[in-house]
């Protein structure tokens, strides 16, 4: 019998969706280009991702919470700021307080290594995974009744339906013929931890400078943050080079200087950005997921929370109609998971975009407009929970596993 | 017993006949049947599910039951049928609707005995099944309460069928005629025919004069907003189903 899915992309979002199958009780296959080992190397990747409420309570669901519990950050405060370097923050700020909403914190602040070894170490223990890593698929073909890829050693791996959680460049969709909308937005991302003399108080803090977002996303232990810093490419690599001291010299002025004295506290990392957007989200007896399916500008750390609803929503689908007897790859039920996702995933893709453009702009009037669109929201109790209950992920109809139940 | 008349009403069939290649297209003329199927499958999934203790969240939790799909069509619930792990057999008086299960199931794998027949035929040969589903074929028979005595044959004492039909009011005349024959050209014009509807009043009647007790009923409800159909307890005013059990 052919397995009934095949994961391509062992990422944060192929590992958490084979998580989710296998638990319900669907055999898949999944198959990872590197070894996975490496993702849990120290120096893998610098991110520290911010997740949501729902995404928190479909990682408890999926019981990969508690590994992760001790080294996640509550945020308990975001400041998101017009400014410009060496400003202080305009009149427009705004301050969401988690006391404004019931479910509590709005987020948490976990490191990159820490989500992937929580999840690494899950999917060794998960029976009805199959893990092919490393091993890279070179090739894929269709038919009607089914899915056949190839491995680069000429193994061929026969499925019901391919997921592709291949990142942003999808290869497996490039071979199913889905165009992309892609847009450079001139800017890459500096990455790193910076350790502050000061307690952060678990505030996270967003400014909008004209080169582009920062964020200063507060870790554990009160006395480290994660900075996130949108530059033009060339300034961006060589910042990533400078020596600490010059480094340090060009981040303080962003930074500030209300956490006290700051210094580096771990390797830095550079990431272009970039819009990445799958024209659709499915093709026969193929499905798009994670970065897949949409790579979008990290602003406001929405990438993996898109990722998870996009697993949440696709796992439900599945093991409905897995239990339903239906055939999992058919174009109906595919249909369902497009359905529930494109419309989310489009919306938030071209928000950030459009917020980033908005922002990202030193003309006086487009700043004078978005500092009152600022100090409208900070005015209006509703719309301001509204921005709070979004961020928190916890509008729109929500998958099983978004609530923290099984499936 | 010997000699069971057959119900097939042969118009009937020509009319499916004619339709044949299109059972699995769900943008073809079938498509209302394709869109109804998850909701119809959720209700019998759970019926058969709990009439035999079965857990769906298991794998091929239908393993050692005898299904018999009457009326089976291309096969559209047969196949879940067989995904589930049972025992299935598929039986349609339209030889072109076989022909078209068969090669449909081949492609996907699965292993179900498609028999161009009838149910008198088959009661008439004595078999017996677990469960029956005999989905949207009433309203196709000629003589509605001999094609049910002879699906009680079929039925093995302790077993049950379910089935569903089209209600007989105004609002099934409206959504099945008007909507989906001709406004929407879903079907083709004549598949239905509405003085043949069966009211849930007079299906009980029926299902207990051939010897079945009802034990459960719901209504199938279209949602046009989502393009979806859902269950009702309340609403079976244009699509519905009945669980019967054979007593014993
Ligand atoms: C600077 C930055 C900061 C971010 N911050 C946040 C944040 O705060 N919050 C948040 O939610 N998100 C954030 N994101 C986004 C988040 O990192 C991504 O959305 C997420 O990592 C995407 O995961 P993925 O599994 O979809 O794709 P990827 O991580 O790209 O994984 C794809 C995987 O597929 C494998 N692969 C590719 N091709 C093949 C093949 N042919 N065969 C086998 N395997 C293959 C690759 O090896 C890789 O492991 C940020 C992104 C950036 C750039
Ligand atoms: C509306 S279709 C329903 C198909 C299938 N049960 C479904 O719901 O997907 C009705 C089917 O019943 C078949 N049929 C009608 N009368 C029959 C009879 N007396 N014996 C067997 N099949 C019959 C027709 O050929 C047709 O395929």
């Amino acid at each position: 019998m052919k397995p009934d899915v095949l994961i391509i992309g062992g990422g944060l979002n192929g590992a958490a969706l084979a998580i989710a199958l296998a638990r319900a009780g669907m055999p898949v296959t999944l198959v990872e280009s590197r070894p996975l080992d490496t993702f849990t190397a120290e120096d893998f990747d610098g991110r520290a991702y911010a997740l949501s409420l729902a995404s928190k309570r479909m990682l408890a669901a999926l019981e990969l919470w508690p590994s992760m519990a001790d080294e996640a950050q509550p945020i308990l405060d975001i400041r998101v700021a017009d400014g410009r370097p060496g400003e202080g923050a305009g009149f427009g700020a705004v301050h969401f307080d988690h006391a404004e909403i019931e479910e509590g914190p709005m987020g948490w602040i976990v490191e990159d290594r820490v989500v992937r070894r929580a999840l690494i170490d899950r999917l060794g223990e998960t029976p009805g995974i199959d893990i092919r890593a490393p091993a890279r698929v070179v090739d894929h073909q269709t038919t009607a009744s089914g899915a056949e890829a190839t491995l680069e050693s000429g193994e061929t791996l026969r499925t019901g339906l391919i997921v592709a959680c291949d990142g942003r460049e999808s290869p497996t969709a490039r071979r199913a013929g889905i165009h992309r909308i892609r847009h450079d937005y001139g800017q890459s991302a500096i990455v790193c931890a910076v350790a502050h003399e000061r307690d952060h108080g678990g505030a996270a803090h967003q400014l909008f400078l004209p080169a582009g977002p920062f964020a200063i996303l507060p870790l554990p232990g009160g006395h480290r943050s994660s900075i996130v810093w949108a530059e033009r490419p060339a300034l961006a690599a060589r910042l990533r080079n400078a020596a600490e001291d010059e480094f340090l010299a060009a981040l303080r002025p962003r930074f500030g200087d209300f956490l006290g004295p700051i210094r580096l506290a771990g390797k830095r990392f550079v990431y272009p950005l970039s819009l990445s957007l799958a024209e659709r989200m499915t093709a026969p007896r193929l499905a798009l997921l994670g970065d897949a399916a949409h790579g979008i500008h990290p602003l406001a750390g929405q990438g993996f929370n898109l990722g998870l609803r996009d697993s949440a929503a696709l796992a439900e689908v599945l093991v409905e109609a897995a239990r339903r007897g239906e055939d999992v790859g058919s174009p109906l039920v595919l249909a369902r998971y497009g359905a529930w996702r494109s419309f989310d995933n489009t919306t938030t893709a071209l928000a950030m975009s459009a917020l980033d453009g908005l922002f990202s702009n030193d003309n006086p009037l487009l700043r004078l407009g978005r500092n009152l669109g600022l100090a409208a929201v900070e005015r209006l109790p509703a719309l301001k929970r509204r921005f709070i209950r979004e961020a928190a992920g916890l509008t729109g109809a929500l998958p099983r596993l978004l609530e923290g139940r099984p499936l | 017993m010997t000699g069971l008349r057959e119900t097939i009403d042969p118009a009937e069939i020509a009319k499916f006949e004619a339709m044949a290649d299109e059972w699995w297209d769900p943008a073809g003329k079938f498509r209302p049947l394709h869109m109804l199927n998850p909701c119809r499958l959720d209700y019998i999934t759970r019926q058969i599910a709990g009439e035999f203790g079965r857990d769906l969240a298991a794998p091929r939790p239908f393993e050692g039951l005898r299904v018999l799909d009457i009326g089976c069509g291309g096969g559209l619930l047969a196949e879940p049928m067989a995904r589930l792990g049972a025992d299935v057999v598929g039986a349609d008086a339209a030889e072109g609707n076989i022909h078209v299960a068969r090669i449909h199931a081949a492609r996907e794998g699965l292993a179900i005995d498609y028999r161009a027949t009838t149910a008198e035929a088959l009661a008439e040969a004595g078999e017996a099944f677990d469960v029956v589903l005999n989905m949207e074929v009433v309203e196709h028979v000629s003589d509605p309460p001999a094609y049910l005595a002879a699906c009680h044959r079929l039925v093995r004492p302790g077993g049950i069928m379910v089935i569903s039909t089209l209600n007989r009011t105004m609002k099934s005349f409206a959504a099945a005629i008007v909507g989906a024959e001709y406004v929407m050209r879903w079907l083709p014009r004549g598949t239905h025919d509405w003085r043949r509807f069966i009211t849930p009043e007079e299906l009980a009647a029926l299902l207990g004069e051939a010897g079945f007790e009802v034990v459960d009923r719901t209504g199938f409800v279209f949602n046009p907003l989502g393009w979806s159909w859902s269950l009702s307890e309340r609403d079976l005013s244009v699509n519905y189903a009945m669980t019967a059990r054979h007593p014993g």
